[in-house]
Formats: C-alpha cells, sequence, structure tokens
C-alpha cells in the first residue's frame, strides 16, 4: 500500500502525538513492575526481567492510598456533579433565553478561565479558613466547580444551540415547566456534550494539586496527586513504588474516559430518529 | 366546551416593531380552523401565542372562556404537532406516547392501556415534515378522518391554500401580520374581502388588472365591461380600482344573465385536463380556464362569457373588496 504524499506527513505527525502521549505512561506502568534494584542498574532495561507487584502492596502500605484514592474520587465526582447542574443552568440561559448582552456574559465567562489558579490562591484559602472549611470535601469541590464551569459551560452551550426549539416546546406543551424540559429533553439529548465536559471537569479536578495542598492538608483528606507526593523522604526516591501509586491514579481516569466514550458514541450512532440524524448529530 | 377567543392580540418582540396587528378572532369548540398565509405573515407566532410558546404582547387570548395569557402551555391543556420533530429522539416510541401522561401524573397500568389502544390505530401515521405530494394528500385525508373522530377544537397553519381550503371549516388568512379575512372556504374563495384574498388563494389566482368605473362599467382599457348595479354604484368616484375575475368564471360558452367581452387568445397551456388560455382583453392581459378541447391559435379573436356576479372590484389603495 502507497501512502499518497501529505498523508505520509500526517501519519507520521500522529505517530509522534501519540507516542509523546503514551510513552511516559507506559514507562510509569513498565517501572512499576520493576524491583529498584532492577531500576538502577545499567544498562537500562526495557521490559522487566522479574516482574513484580510488591511495588503496589508497598503503596498501599506506606501511605493509606486507599483513602487518598477515596478522597479524590469523592472530590472530582461531587464537583463534577455540581459544575454540570450549575453550568447546564447557565449555558441554557445563554443558547435559548432571549438574554441582553448574551456575547458580553460568555465572553466574561472565558475571561474569567484566564486567570493563574496562583493568584486566585491566597483569597481562596482566606475564604476558606473564615468559613471554617479547610480540611473538608467542600473546600475543594466548591473551587473545583467553579474553576470547571467555564469550560462545561462553553461545551454545553454549543451542545444545546444545536437541538432543535421545537422538542423543548413539545415537551413544554406535553406538561414540562421550562426547567422540565431542560431536564427531560435538553440535557438527555446532548448527552455527548454533557459527558465530554463531564469528563474534563472530572480529569481536572483529579489532577488539581495546588488547591488540594494548600487547602486540604491534615491527611486524612489528601486527595490522589497530594499523597503520591509523600512517598519520597528527603533522600530517598523510591520511583517504583511512586510509579505505581501513579498507575493506581491513572487507571479510573483511564477507565472512566474509555467506558463514558463507548457511550458518547453509542448515544451518536444508535438509531436515533430521522429527525436527529438529519441535523447531522 | 374549547372555544378560543382573540381579542386585539398583538405580537412585539423588541416593543417598537409590531408583528401582529390587534386580530381578532372567534373559534368555536369542535372547528377546524386554518390559518393560511404566506411565510412570514405571522400565522405561527400567532399560533404559538395561542399554545403559550410566545408572549402576547397585547390583547387576551382566551380558552373555553378562560383568559390564559399568562398561563403557560402545560396548564392550557391543548396539544400541538410541530412542523419538523414530531418524536424525542432519545425516547422509545412508547416513552413518547407516555410522556405527556406521565408528567399529568397518570397511573402506569392507565397509561399502558392507553398506549396501547392508541398505537393499534396510529401506527399508519407518519410524520409530516417534507412529505411527497401523494403522502401530504394522505396526510390531509388523515387528519380531516383524526377531527371527525375526535372532534377536537383544532387550529391548523400552513401556506398552501390548498390544504387551507380542504381541510378548514373556517379560514382566517393572514399577511403582514394582519387578518385579511376569516370565513369560510366558500366565501373566502367566492367573496374575498381583500385584494390580498383574491391574489392568494386559486391556482391559478383570481385575475387583477388595473380598471377605471365610468358609466357603470369597467374600462379595461378598450374593453369596457358592465357591472352590476350595486358595484358600479360602490365603485362611483373612486379609483384607483383594481378589476378581478377567476380564470374559471370566464367561459367560452354563455348562459342566461351573461355578459359577453370580446378578446384576442395570446397565449395556450395544455395541462391535460384543461388549458390555460391566456387572453388579451383591451389593454389588460387575463388566464382563463378552457376546456381541453380549445385549440384556437394565438391571435384568434373570441367572445369569453361571465356571469356579473362573478365579478369582483377592490380598492387598488385599500385593498379592500367593494362588495
Amino acid at each position: 500500500m502507497t501512502i499518497p504524499q501529505g498523508k505520509g506527513l500526517i501519519v507520521l505527525a500522529a505517530a509522534i502525538v501519540v507516542v509523546n502521549g503514551f510513552f511516559p505512561a507506559v514507562w510509569i506502568l513498565l517501572t512499576s513492575l520493576k524491583s529498584e534494584a532492577e531500576l538502577v542498574s545499567k544498562p537500562i532495561t526495557w521490559w522487566p526481567h522479574d516482574p513484580t507487584l510488591a511495588n503496589y502492596v508497598q503503596a498501599f502500605t506506606d501511605q493509606p492510598l486507599l483513602r487518598y484514592l477515596g478522597n479524590s474520587f469523592a472530590v472530582a465526582v461531587l464537583s463534577t456533579i455540581l459544575s454540570l447542574f450549575v453550568a447546564s443552568l447557565a449555558a441554557y440561559a445563554i443558547a435559548r433565553l432571549n438574554l441582553r448582552h448574551r456575547r458580553l456574559i460568555l465572553t466574561c465567562i472565558v475571561a474569567s478561565s484566564m486567570f493563574p489558579l496562583v493568584t486566585l490562591l491566597v483569597p481562596i484559602f482566606q475564604t476558606m479558613r473564615a468559613l471554617n472549611l479547610l480540611n473538608t470535601y467542600t473546600a475543594l469541590v466548591l473551587p473545583y466547580t467553579v474553576l470547571n464551569l467555564p469550560v462545561c459551560t462553553l461545551v454545553l452551550v454549543s451542545f444545546f444551540q444545536s437541538i432543535p426549539k421545537d422538542l423543548e416546546n413539545a415537551a413544554m406543551i406535553d406538561g414540562c415547566t421550562r426547567l422540565g424540559a431542560l431536564w427531560r429533553v435538553v440535557v438527555p439529548l446532548a448527552a455527548p456534550g454533557v459527558f465530554t465536559a463531564g469528563i474534563l471537569a472530572f480529569v481536572n479536578a483529579w489532577d488539581e494539586f495546588l488547591l488540594a495542598l494548600s487547602l486540604n492538608a491534615s491527611a486524612s483528606m489528601r486527595t490522589l496527586p497530594v499523597g503520591i507526593t509523600l512517598y519520597q523522604g528527603e533522600f530517598t526516591f523510591p520511583w517504583p513504588i511512586i510509579s505505581a501509586a501513579l498507575v493506581v491514579a491513572i487507571v479510573p481516569v483511564a477507565v472512566l474516559i474509555a467506558v463514558f466514550q463507548e457511550r458518547v458514541v453509542g448515544g451518536l450512532t444508535q438509531g436515533g430518529p430521522e429527525g436527529l440524524t438529519a441535523r447531522g448529530a | 366546551m374549547a372555544q378560543v377567543e382573540l381579542r386585539g392580540v398583538t405580537k412585539s418582540y423588541d416593543g417598537r416593531n409590531t408583528v401582529i396587528h390587534g386580530i381578532d378572532l372567534d373559534i368555536r369548540h369542535g372547528e377546524f380552523v386554518v390559518f393560511v398565509g404566506p411565510s412570514g405573515c405571522g400565522k405561527s407566532t400567532l399560533l404559538r401565542m395561542i399554545a403559550g410558546l410566545e408572549p402576547i404582547s397585547g390583547g387576551e387570548v382566551r380558552i373555553g372562556g378562560q383568559v390564559v395569557n399568562d398561563l403557560p402551555p402545560r396548564s392550557r391543556d391543548i396539544a400541538m404537532v410541530f412542523q419538523d420533530y414530531a418524536l424525542y429522539p432519545h425516547k422509545s416510541l412508547y416513552d413518547n406516547m407516555a410522556f405527556g401522561l406521565r408528567l399529568r401524573k397518570t397511573p402506569e397500568d392507565a397509561i399502558r392501556e392507553q398506549v396501547m389502544n392508541a398505537a393499534t390505530c396510529s401506527c399508519s401515521t407518519s410524520r409530516c415534515r417534507t412529505l411527497t405530494p401523494q403522502l401530504r394528500n394522505e396526510m390531509r385525508t388523515e387528519i380531516k378522518r383524526l377531527h371527525q373522530r375526535l372532534g377536537a377544537t383544532i387550529i391548523y397553519v400552513t401556506h398552501d391554500q390548498v390544504e387551507a381550503m380542504t381541510l378548514a371549516d373556517r379560514i382566517a388568512v393572514l399577511s403582514a401580520g394582519h387578518k385579511m379575512q376569516y370565513d369560510t372556504p366558500d366565501a373566502i374563495y367566492n367573496r374575498p374581502a381583500a385584494l390580498f384574498v383574491a391574489g392568494f388563494t386559486g391556482a391559478p389566482p383570481m385575475n387583477l388588472v388595473d380598471c377605471t368605473v365610468t358609466d357603470g362599467a369597467a374600462d379595461l382599457g378598450g374593453v369596457r365591461v358592465p357591472l352590476p348595479a350595486d358595484l358600479a354604484a360602490r365603485a362611483a368616484g373612486r379609483s384607483p380600482l383594481k378589476f378581478g375575475v377567476r380564470p374559471e368564471n370566464l367561459r367560452l360558452a354563455s348562459a342566461a344573465g351573461d355578459i359577453a367581452v370580446p378578446a384576442e387568445v395570446s397565449l395556450l397551456e395544455p395541462l391535460g385536463a384543461e388549458t390555460l388560455v391566456t387572453l388579451k382583453l383591451g389593454s389588460t392581459e387575463m388566464v382563463a380556464r378552457c376546456p381541453a378541447s380549445f385549440r384556437h391559435p394565438p391571435g384568434t379573436a373570441v367572445t369569453l362569457h361571465v356571469n356579473p356576479m362573478h365579478l369582483h372590484l377592490f380598492d387598488a389603495a385599500s385593498g379592500a373588496a367593494l362588495h
């Protein structure tokens, strides 16, 4: 098979992106299966000579990794649900209601996501301390929700706009309030958009480090990114154990994305009536 | 009783430009009323205002005697079929049909019974989006049957005057947000109240030409058509005027009471069942529906016969009919 000129370049670019993206993950996975001795031995071994799960056992016993996992999960799930709820309302208002200055509002939403997190850290910390919320899930759920709102709203606005208004009108005549039509018809039809926004929000919350470190410093409230930094001692870097913890952190997100991606694609291709396919959903 | 009354209903989106101008309408219980007009005339807006999907800027809408201006659509006890989207794509057919019932808190077993009953008789209907002409005709009959069976008050919006004529008990003709005429299909067709209505109904539409009226006859630029005395009296002193006659009322054969008008054949359009003949009358041109056997070549002089009852005069400036 000959690859047409130009297309070859695209394939090459794609290959670089894939390798660049996957190599660290694969390297972490391989490292997590090696013993410390094998890791430092020269020459470097690519494939573990003697694969072991001991690092995983160690990762869970050295630190309360399960607790971190639970904390991360709670914070990410709660903030994702809250983000989607508020963003749905905001996006619906922007997409559908006869608002004055719609563009300005949208611009402000986008602009608000441009602040570097560091500049917000101190005010958020002081607010949470004043509210006596430090070392609670709320301390992270609230800021994560707010930080995820712009991107969620933007994604949902464009999806909501693509849903025929008549379906909403039909729902309102069938007995829904405007909000009822939003939850029962618009949001389910915008499912691919809702999942996309949800995955973005979840991953953002799952990965966040700075706020998690500053606001929830107590041992029982730490999230995964913060917890993983605690495996290293002042002079020791137990890379295989850290790698094992990292794999534990990556897998849930990867599974989540894989599962929901299937859902999203499934929802798109499932035998929808002519109406929805006709508008190119 | 589901009678619908509109009193001076207006609509303005921005508070400055009015798009619906003080419409009054009475729709009786069980009546089939069609709103018809060219696109942008406000017929859909008016329907949406009755349904509650558009706020009413002025006037009053009553359903069953109750003012519904501020009632949300769900509280108006109405159903609406939309032009493009008939089903919720994310729900099964069953759930689509049960949706409204569930929202009304109907018990689930009662819903099942109703949906199954409905399904056995309505599975042949389909969406009437971009239907082929043949399917449109079938749909039309289906809708008419449905109305006969349900006896519900139905308001139907279309830009197709044939659909309006065949379906309606009464037709409201709309133009640029104004109600031009609201009457039975027969009256709309035979006694159009306005120039717009005359030109909108019929295929081909009514012949409408400029004329002046002097001494009880319409002058069509050289050809004089004697008018009934009352019509001539109403036209006296008015100008400019439009003279109107439907193509099927210009006949070659004469009948008692007809007036004769000299004309000259200018163009033939054979349609199979009939032939449309364009004729010169004085300085004007008109179309006549003639039998398919009409074969006189262009240039032939013919005599047209028309019943004076079928002549219409309109005030060209206001568009109002003089009858």
